[in-house]
């Protein structure tokens, strides 16, 4: 451990908070359309789009309405997905594939296109030796927007509900939608696509390089349009990379800079969207002690995750390396893990990753230490409300409010209430099962496929060897498809890739349809009950503060909400991390 | 219902040509005209031929010949050895190694027989490779960690400089450099951190590698 990389985590933590606080006041006056200094850029195609989909944006919805509209949307978009990546020969005459790649088999790419379309952005094939350029375009990017868009949405229409004084509209989706586009993700995007290529990030259409080297090797070099997905998979919490080997892979991320700046742009929505509601409920100090919760419990983990990579690992010390920091050499368990990041921006980039849905990697979490690998574990455990995706954290860790307050009711023997709303049988029922919706998918995946000879067809023994670390690889596959994360420890697969190229290549069907459904299923449901809680409370009365009343915003909340918030992730996820990352944690034993 | 199908369909296609056509393409145009080099991948010429990218990792290996011929491994990828008047990059787990056109993880587990063998192999070649010309000979224990451990794209262009200092103790002998000179050739191309404090320094092999060729010649 050394300065320097404590100095990044708690820096990142700092500039993190400047950058979300006026981002947050500007998406709080986007969604209640007050005025904004992009709305001379933004105002025509806003109207242009409105038109052309025939969409009448003062029409406020219910949430049964706001639902089937976001489900609908979504549906068109699996679709015509799914017909890109299927149909990718026939769109050769774009000429951006210039490889002659050819489609996915159809269990891979229904992996693929729920992973897109959930926010997930799991990835069962390597970018570069599987997707032509126009596949990654006018497939993978859009979907990298929309989705993300949806789960802004929600977050959106669910702080209407809690704020609402009248009537039944959570507001309209398109709306939502839209302006998302507009005057969130594509702003933010072109300037962090900008700045990418201004430090070295790639940015063409060509044919992949080939030449002889200074040894008179042969070498090739994947080419692309790369750092305008790259931004939008940063800023939408997405994670899937254009490369196979994501973030970690020097066109996608150059310099310790740009690695800096990418952990920003991850947690900058998310964060900000705290904010955003604090605003928007006219009451800030509601946002700054969510605010608070999630950043304690960020901190922690970037701390537990840096000690523990700094430490090496169990192999390396077998091995007689040294893994104390040394006079130019990082020391640590540097193994998986890139020159240019170190431990530091390694471990913290890891964290970033998986307390958000965004699930890039630029370390492979499979060779991270049993307890730095427990951390991701740990993270996804929290079912994603530290930050959480852009949209989903911040939906989910309201549920998780509303929980908090129903149980400090309990202690104190009132009728629990929230920013003077009364919460009720309904809404805790919602609440609850929710909230217990995305553990389940989790868990019960994991047991189907620890299970099965099918599923253990995945683990790829070669490599990792069985023990802890092969139950870890499944368990992790399903806690990240259900939480719509993406990371991976990528020991465990389901696209086996004979050769360079992607012909001959095939997917595992049985790993490949489980995720996706575990995705879908966990995306889709919890939007479902977010939407009806936001519903339900839309139309209650506020009653006003009394003497009684708890209060929400101040560090016994705070502490009460963490405190919620692990036990119910402990209480369901702990036997199952004590069989992985824990076990492995806690001994140095080599498993053969 | 009907008007949401409507809406859907029209919507996805026209935000694909905004999101998936117009988006890529700004970026494309705007990088191509304010920072070409980069966007193309920062690539090297040596008198007019391309020699790689800056900040993509090469093996800087010798194809192995029998009988005049290229000697293959069973998959069919050539039979290398490092070649000792070259900067070596990090251990690759791409196939082969430092295949930039199909990055790949080795996903080696911390508490795993696997990665204690591929650590002994890794340590064992650097060994052989650099320990003679070593002051003292090398042990495991000298080694620094990213010389044993692999990079996690497989194509790291970057080594610490502390293993650059080991490996210069090797080129200084056989290139029949003054030791001073290769460490200063290191020190010039030498990537410091993000901002004086983000991520850690690195030794651009590529660049180093082109650097000696310019002072002693290939051979």
């Amino acid at each position: 451990m050394t300065f320097l990389g404590w100095l990044t985590i708690v820096g990142f933590a700092a500039i993190l908070t400047l950058l979300a606080l006026p981002l947050g006041a500007y998406m709080a006056a986007v969604y209640a359309r007050e005025r904004s200094f992009m709305d001379p850029v933004m105002r025509l195609p806003e109207r242009f789009l409105y038109r052309v989909m025939r969409v009448d944006p003062d029409h406020g919805q219910d949430w049964k309405a706001y639902a089937k509209s976001l489900i609908i949307f979504s549906l068109a978009g699996w679709l015509l997905l799914y017909f890109f990546l299927r149909t990718q020969m026939l769109w050769n005459w774009t000429g951006l594939n210039p490889m002659g790649f050819h489609s996915a088999p159809w269990n891979v790419t229904f992996n693929t296109v729920s992973s897109f379309i959930t926010n997930t952005n799991w990835q069962y094939y390597g970018g570069e030796t599987t997707l032509s350029y126009f596949s990654q375009m006018a497939g993978l990017t859009v979907q990298n927007y929309l989705s993300a868009a949806v789960g802004i949405s929600v977050a959106i229409a669910l702080i209407r509900g809690i704020i609402g004084r009248s009537g039944k509209s959570i507001g309209n989706f398109w709306q939502d939608l839209i302006r998302t586009i507009l005057w969130v993700e594509l702003p933010l995007s072109i300037i962090l696509a900008v700045v990418l290529v201004s430090q070295g990030a790639l940015q063409n259409f060509s044919h992949y390089l080939s030449f002889t080297g200074i040894t008179h090797l042969a070498n090739q070099i994947a080419m692309g349009p790369v750092a305008s997905q790259e931004a939008i998979k940063l800023i939408g919490t997405n994670g899937g990379g254009f490369f196979n080997t994501n973030s970690a892979h020097p066109f996608e991320n150059p310099t310790g800079l740009t690695n800096f700046v990418e952990m920003l742009a991850v947690l900058s929505i998310p964060a900000a969207l705290v904010f955003t509601y604090g605003k928007m409920s006219g009451n800030r100090r509601q946002g700054y002690a969510i605010y608070s919760t999630m950043m304690v419990m960020f901190l922690g983990a970037a701390i537990v995750a840096y000690i523990a990579e700094a430490h090496g690992s169990p192999a390396q010390h077998a091995a007689g390396l040294h893994t104390a920091v040394a006079a130019h050499s990082t020391g640590g368990n540097i193994e998986g893990k890139e020159q240019r990041f170190g431990i530091a921006g390694s471990a913290l980039f890891d964290v970033v990753t998986t307390v958000t849905s965004c699930g890039a990697v630029n370390s492979t979490l499979e060779s991270f230490t049993g307890i730095g690998g427990a951390v991701p574990f740990a993270n996804l455990s929290a079912s994603e409300v530290i930050f959480g995706g852009v949209g989903t954290g911040l939906y989910s860790i309201l549920l998780y409010v509303l929980l908090a307050v129903f149980i400090g009711g309990l202690m104190v023997g009132r009728t629990p209430e929230y920013l003077g709303k009364k919460i009720e049988a309904r809404e805790i029922k919602l609440v609850a099962i929710g909230l217990l919706i995305t553990p389940l998918a989790a868990l019960f995946c994991t047991a189907l496929a620890t299970a099965s000879a099918a599923g253990r067809a995945s683990i790829d023994t070669a490599v990792t060897g069985s023990g802890p670390q092969g139950f870890s690889e499944t368990f992790y596959a399903y806690l990240s498809q259900a939480n719509n994360n993406g990371s991976a420890f990528p020991g465990y697969t389901g696209f086996i890739q004979p050769n360079a190229g992607n012909l001959g290549s095939h997917g595992i069907t049985f790993a490949n349809l489980l995720g996706g459904f575990d995705m879908l299923f966990a995306r889709y449901a919890p939007i479902l009950f977010a939407l009806a809680v936001a519903g339900s409370l839309a139309g209650k009365r506020v009653s006003p503060a009394g003497l009684g009343t708890m209060r929400t915003d101040n560090p016994t909340f705070v502490i009460l909400l963490i405190g919620v918030i692990v036990l119910v992730g402990a209480l369901t996820f702990f036997p199952a991390l004590l069989l992985g990352p824990i076990v492995q944690g806690l001994t140095s034993h080599l498993y053969s | 219902m009907k008007r949401d199908l409507v809406t859907a369909g029209i919507g996805i296609i026209v935000l694909t040509l905004l999101c998936g056509v117009v988006y890529p393409l700004l970026i494309t145009g705007v990088s191509q005209v304010a920072f070409p080099g980069n966007a193309d991948g920062q690539q090297i010429f040596v008198h007019g031929k391309l020699v790689g990218s800056k900040i993509i990792g090469q093996n800087f290996a010798d194809q192995t010949y029998r009988h005049g011929k290229p000697v293959l491994t069973s998959a069919g990828a050539p039979v290398t050895v490092p070649d000792p008047r070259y900067f070596q990059t990090r251990p690759s787990g791409t196939a082969p190694s430092d295949n930039a056109a199909a990055t790949a993880f080795a996903n080696y587990g911390p508490n795993s027989t696997i990665t204690l063998k591929a650590l002994q192999s890794n340590i064992a070649a650097y060994i052989a490779l650099n320990g003679r010309y070593y002051p003292g000979g090398l042990t495991a224990a000298k080694i620094p960690v990213d010389a044993a451990d692999t990079s996690a794209s497989g194509i790291d262009p970057q080594i610490s400089v502390a293993n650059a200092d080991i490996q210069a103790y090797r080129i200084a002998a056989v290139r029949r450099l003054p030791l001073a000179t290769v460490h200063r050739l290191i020190s010039d191309y030498t990537s410091g951190r993000g901002l004086g404090f983000s991520g850690e320094p690195g030794v651009d092999v590529l660049e180093c590698n082109l650097a000696l060729d310019r002072l002693t010649g290939r051979r």
